[in-house]
């Protein structure tokens, strides 16, 4: 792409250059036995299927009904994730920070796109663009309102810049109403947005609770 | 580097434009996806690490890195780690032929599709022993050093000159700045709490902070 071209949206439309340009690039590295292109279709597939937010939102549900696990996680989030069988790559050393009804935690890498691989699998686009990493820090409460999430003043909001390899999850609050509610119940409220924190869990009444 | 990727505070960009998240894919074109996998299979050669990578990504000129897509920017910095560490040259690049195979000694490291799985579970834990101990406290206050390197950091400019208070001690981790040149040693790292109006005077939102992770090397006592 020309450095005079303006790109005003935030995600792709390549030109067809791009799309060669990997074609030919893996057909290189493959021609030189540098990679597997079967290990590649296996990575593809794990994000696209394995590692994902439904991870992170059996974590919050387990959290919401165990006081014992919430504790650990709060203490010690890699280990209690772990115990869930989520580790590893993007999420060595895991912090959760939690939401009450005077604290809003807000998770940002306003320098790259760190981001809690195990538990949320890859960013969305709009984690990774310009004007979230620009203005999360700077403009918190701007920022959620674009989310629809509207806070008082006496609600603080906590941002976390992810500039070194400690990645973060939000605990959402739960949800008024889901007294008695499953694990199971309770994790369809947990959204992906919710755990990053632009967005508050789900209430019962937008889901259709899961029998 | 102060790049076009230390984007904290940054105006101009407009509305965020979030995709509504029951209906965004992983990916959003096929190239992506192989410019993922090929990133993550390339990087278990050994050749660089997590903090090269990136700053390979940031080096680009800025109107490129603020222009490109994500996974654009990807395959940049893909390319130039290919080129940088020897293994592709520009020519290979060029023509996408191979004048010559990779030797045995990369080929060891090569990703196989059967331990990919247990190679992600596995990570590479950023965690590695200094040889000081540490010299903040929770709760002692500290300067944010007004530092300008032009190779990689993460300290983020828009906390430069800010004054903090310690929150949390994170141990001891591979220090950003030398890792990216090769160099692997262990610094102290921290949480610092920055209050709103501390990062952005009278233009910060009420009742705010942020919280940023920076090493030992990164503040002075305030």
């Amino acid at each position: 792409m020309s450095r005079e071209h303006h790109h005003s949206h935030d995600h792709t439309e390549p030109p067809a250059d791009v799309v060669l340009r990997v074609k030919a690039l893996e057909s290189l590295l493959v021609e030189k036995g540098l990679v597997d292109p079967a290990a590649i279709d296996v990575l593809i597939d794990a994000y696209e299927t394995k590692i994902g937010p439904r991870n992170g939102a059996r974590v919050v549900a387990r959290a919401w009904v165990d006081a014992g696990f919430k504790k650990w996680l709060l203490n010690d989030a890699t280990a209690a994730i772990a115990s869930l069988g989520y580790s590893g790559r993007q999420g060595e050393h895991m912090k959760v920070v939690e939401n009450t009804p005077h604290i809003h935690n807000l998770v940002v890498c306003t320098l790259c796109s760190c981001y809690p691989w195990p538990v949320l699998g890859l960013p969305p686009v709009w984690y990774k663009s310009a004007p979230y990493r620009a203005r999360a820090v700077a403009d918190p409460r701007g920022v959620l309102k674009e989310f629809g999430t509207e806070l008082g003043d006496d609600v603080q909001i906590r941002v976390w810049d992810s500039t070194s390899e400690v990645r973060y999850l939000v605990l959402p609050e739960r949800p008024a109403g889901t007294d008695g509610w499953t694990e199971e119940q309770l994790a369809a409220l947990v959204t992906r947005n919710s755990m990053i924190g632009v967005e508050q869990a789900k209430s019962p009444r937008e889901v259709d609770k899961p029998s | 580097m102060n790049g076009a990727h230390d984007l904290g505070g940054m105006h101009g960009f407009g509305r965020i434009n979030a995709e509504p998240e029951a209906e965004e894919p992983v990916f959003h074109a096929d190239w992506e996806k192989r410019v993922f996998g090929m990133q993550l299979a390339a990087g278990a050669l050994r050749k660089w690490n997590s903090d090269i990578s990136r700053h390979a990504r940031e080096r680009q000129h800025p109107v490129d890195y603020l222009g490109h897509s994500y996974y654009e920017n990807w395959l940049a910095g893909l390319e130039k780690l290919l080129m940088e560490t020897g293994l592709v040259t520009a020519e290979e690049l060029a023509s996408s032929k191979a004048a010559q195979p990779a030797g045995e000694d990369l080929l060891k490291h090569r990703l196989h599709a059967e331990a990919v799985i247990t190679t992600l579970t596995r990570g590479s834990p950023a965690m590695m022993p200094a040889d000081t101990p540490p010299r903040f406290r929770l709760g002692d206050r500290v300067r944010a050093r007004n530092r300008h390197p032009t190779g990689h950091t993460r300290e983020p400019r828009y906390v430069r000159g800010r004054v903090g208070v310690i929150h949390e001690y994170h141990g001891t981790h591979v220090f950003p700045d030398l890792s990216a040149e090769g160099v692997r040693v262990g610094r102290h790292l921290y949480g610092v709490r920055f209050e709103g109006p501390e990062l952005w005077g009278e233009n910060a939102n009420g009742n705010s902070a942020v919280y940023v992770d920076l090493w030992e090397d990164y503040l002075e006592p305030a």
